[in-house]
């Protein structure tokens, strides 16, 4: 969309500037507007924009160059970037991808014959349960086929701008199988406001804290707990949601935010009516972009109502609103501290703690931040009671959690499960085939084997944020863990050397692991590379990096076994496709 | 004058006064705690993770790490500079360091980490990176191959110079050091060779240039006493000068 590359003018850059107030927390904002019309952010711009907010060039080129979505050279006016999951590996990206580059004469990441188009590829776009997915200048694009290459390629060959593409092309499944207290809950605009405010502040913490709420991010801190730490910590607060959905497998935010936007919404403004901020960021990840329209027409909504803005709910001097503020392609910005440098325009990277965000959080003010599901949770304890969370689930993990299934089922998508479900029970209902081990958390979590489908869905035994890939006995699970480590090393910040270097390493490792250059001798270097990132790594990236390496190497040695090389000739490995160890 | 208070380290109690980590207890102690990315005059950073002790079953920095009443830290332990030298092979298979021809030789904190921690090889395969060499600058030499992202000269030139000419660009593996300039070279910064900046870089990535040989090679800092030695001489004296400063 927008105007050829390369034809930017100083004119373009000023008057793009001048929307721009000059405060350094409105940078990436102005990079991504540059990215948008140019499809880089050229060096002049680089230049004017350090200038616009007095920051040193080099800053704003150290953040440039870290968001994968935006870039210091020209990419095509069509840019397609293909998602790397796992499951759209399995569900055919590979033929996809090849189609893609023939018809463009292209390789992925590389220079392409056709200046007008590029095709590389990007993380998990949150799509698993309607790939292959791909973004198209950054508008997601599902359930990628023949036909709709061919009708992607005959648009971008007669030269149609994104914006102009059909609809269809773009439109989106819910996928959601198995709704819940939380699904199934109807919240008319304000009304968890109106009954909070019948009480105290103090009340509706009390409220939380009997619920037993626990963070949906998967670490589990207690809510109640976060938000008592925020309201006494005196300053000026700051509430944040954190839509960054990075995790690979895990799309349930997305269907939140599409159906259930007032009730994100209102826990957040219950938030800063218990803490006391008067600005609240929403984090979208860039993935996501095309649900904004749907949030800020719900933001403008709620303002016309009197649900944000001044006297919210007639409440005299409670002032509140929300910004939505867009990723870039950084799988780093889910980690909170990381989140709060990426919206204060610096690059984002976990900072030091202590302190936490709850007390040093945004500009060094107290700030809540909360996940998307636990924002929605909040409004219906504060509308049903703390029964309403209490009525399921078990005694240290109430309620119900959101899963995003994918790969191996008949019924990819959303369900809702009370906490304590069975692995058994969550397979049988998805109609998983013959499936012989699934990641629970994603790539950071866990990998189980049918002998622990009998474990259950909790923060004290499996613990997600709501991601649950299933694989049957065909595929490769030297392919999926391949991939995974692909993923870690693409995303790791760079700051500490284990991960930076450990993430690479890695990857390198079991590429020449699948290629057969491996030889079992070198088995400990790779045990020990995932020990010392597990250890020393300064954020949660890092320490769990090499967790689908370790606990493969510990629950199904027998893929290693076969894919090392025997004679040291080099051969290629065979494919290890997955057997039931029992 | 803040309150003198102790904890335990190796079995050692160790005097500090409140606001202080454990690096800078340690080192006012004159207990060594291996380090590269820590330096007495800037902002602790974490980043080399090599100063990593244990307190109470957890591995933590060092440097980052506030000193509590009381801790209990281990630092010189066998596990603990196993882990250390596997965090030296990272940095050295990540770069391109050629130590016997390279000038900053005897006096560079990352070879003589590798005398102290023993390192005598790795179990890594190497990088082999292609990283731009900047010899714009007529004082400063750049060189790319020897960065280790300690970003004690990113500190440096903030915090000590008051000016911005270091950052750090890129992302991960291809993480690189990067100057405040439209061209992106040094010698169109402000870089001054008595800036802190050009001074502080524990390897040879930056170098003042025309000094290179002055000290020969056996008469350099390291040649004649250990790392850890020079170490706790050179930040004694920085961290008593900051207090008496501060």
């Amino acid at each position: 969309m927008g105007s050829a590359s390369g034809s930017v003018t100083k004119q373009d850059t000023a008057d793009i500037l001048a929307r721009y107030e000059s405060d350094p927390f409105l940078l990436l904002p102005i990079l991504q507007e540059f990215q948008d019309r140019f499809h880089f952010v050229p060096p002049q711009a680089k230049e004017a924009i350090a200038r616009h907010l007095s920051l040193p060039l080099s800053h704003v080129e150290g953040v440039v160059g870290f968001y994968h979505f935006l870039s210091d050279e020209p990419r095509g006016e069509y840019e397609i970037l293909l998602s790397d999951c796992i499951i759209d590996h399995f569900r055919g990206r590979e033929s996809i991808r090849q189609r893609l580059c023939d018809q463009f004469s292209t390789r992925t990441e590389s220079a392409q014959a056709d200046a007008r188009v590029s095709i590389r590829q990007t993380a998990c776009t949150g799509l698993c349960d309607q790939g292959p997915a791909a973004l198209v200048n950054g508008y997601a694009i599902a359930a990628l086929d023949v036909q709709r290459v061919e009708q992607m390629v005959a648009l971008i060959r007669c030269h149609i701008p994104v914006n102009q593409w059909p609809e269809t092309l773009f439109q989106i499944e819910s996928n959601i199988r198995l709704p819940g207290p939380l699904l199934y809950a109807d919240l008319v605009p304000g009304k968890a406001l109106e009954r909070a405010f019948q009480e105290t502040p103090e009340a509706l913490l009390t409220r939380l804290e009997r619920s037993g709420l626990r963070g949906r991010g998967g670490a589990g801190f207690p809510t109640g707990m976060k938000w008592r730490l925020c309201r006494e910590t005196p300053g000026e607060h700051y509430l944040v949601c954190n839509a960054d959905e990075g995790e690979p497998g895990t799309f349930k935010d997305r269907e939140l935010l599409r159906h259930h936007a007032h009730a994100v919404l209102e826990g957040m403004t219950l938030g800063a009516w218990v803490t006391g901020a008067a600005e609240g960021y929403l984090y979208l990840r860039g993935e996501y972009r095309f649900l904004r329209p749907v949030l800020e027409q719900t933001l403008r909504e709620r303002r016309k109502a009197g649900l944000l803005g001044e006297d919210i709910g007639g409440m005299k001097g409670f002032d509140f609103d929300i910004t939505i503020r867009l990723g870039a392609g950084a799988y780093i910005c889910g980690e909170e501290s990381a989140l709060l440098e990426s919206l204060q325009g610096n690059r984002p990277r976990p900072r030091n703690r202590p302190p936490f965000p709850v007390t040093h959080g945004l500009r060094g003010q107290p700030t809540l931040v909360n996940n998307v599901e636990t924002f929605a949770a909040v409004t219906f304890i504060a509308l049903h009671g703390s029964e309403w969370l209490r009525n399921d689930g078990t005694e240290t993990s109430p309620g119900s959690k959101l899963l995003s299934i994918s790969g191996d089922c008949s019924r990819p998508g959303i369900y809702e499960f009370p906490f304590g479900t069975s692995i058994h029970e969550i397979l049988d209902t998805c109609g998983a085939q013959s499936p012989m081990g699934v990641q629970v958390g994603g790539p950071s979590g866990n990998f189980i084997t049918p002998r622990e489908f009998t474990r259950r869905l909790a923060f004290d035994d499996l613990s997600t944020g709501g991601s649950f890939m299933i694989f049957n006995g065909e595929r490769d699970l030297l392919e999926v863990i391949e991939n995974f480590t692909r993923f870690f090393a693409r995303e790791s910040c760079g700051f500490c050397t284990p991960c930076r270097v450990g993430t690479s390493l890695q990857e390198r490792l079991i590429k020449d692991l699948r290629q057969g250059k491996m030889r079992k001798e070198e088995l400990p270097t790779l045990q020990q590379l995932g020990r010392i990132m597990a250890t020393a790594s300064h954020c949660g990236l890092g320490k769990t990096a090499a967790n689908p390496v370790m606990t493969t190497l510990e629950k199904a040695p027998q893929y290693y076994q076969r894919a090392f090389v025997q004679t040291g000739s080099g051969t290629t490995a065979q494919p290890c496709p997955m057997e039931n160890p029992e | 004058m803040s309150k003198k208070t102790r904890l335990v380290i190796d079995g050692q109690s160790v005097p500090f006064c409140e606001g202080q980590t454990i690096m800078e207890a340690a080192l006012l102690a004159g207990i060594y705690i291996p380090h590269l990315c820590y330096h007495p005059l800037l902002q602790p950073h974490g980043s080399c993770r090599l100063c990593i002790v244990e307190i109470e079953g957890k591995i933590l920095p060092a440097c980052t790490t506030p000193a509590t009443s009381g801790l209990e830290v281990a630092n010189d332990t066998e596990l603990l500079n196993q882990k250390r030298r596997t965090l030296l092979q990272l940095l050295f298979v990540e770069g391109n360091h050629c130590c016997p021809s390279c000038e900053k030789s005897g006096d560079c904190e990352l070879q003589a980490m590798g005398y102290w921690l023993r390192m005598l090889d790795s179990p890594f395969p190497r990088f082999f990176p292609r990283r731009k060499l900047d010899a714009s600058h007529p004082e400063v030499l750049l060189d790319r191959d020897r960065c280790i992202f300690c970003e004690r000269c990113v500190r440096a030139s903030r915090e000590l110079d008051g000016k911005e000419v270091f950052a750090l660009g890129g992302r991960g593996i291809h993480t690189r050091l990067i100057v405040n300039a439209p061209s992106g070279l040094l010698g169109d910064t402000n870089l001054a060779s008595s800036d802190h900046a050009a001074r502080i870089c524990p390897t040879g990535a930056l170098s003042v240039r025309k000094t290179a040989f002055h000290t020969p090679i056996g008469a350099r800092s390291y040649d004649r006493e250990t790392l850890a030695k020079v170490t706790i001489r050179r930040a004694a004296k920085l961290l008593n000068g900051k207090e008496r400063n501060g």
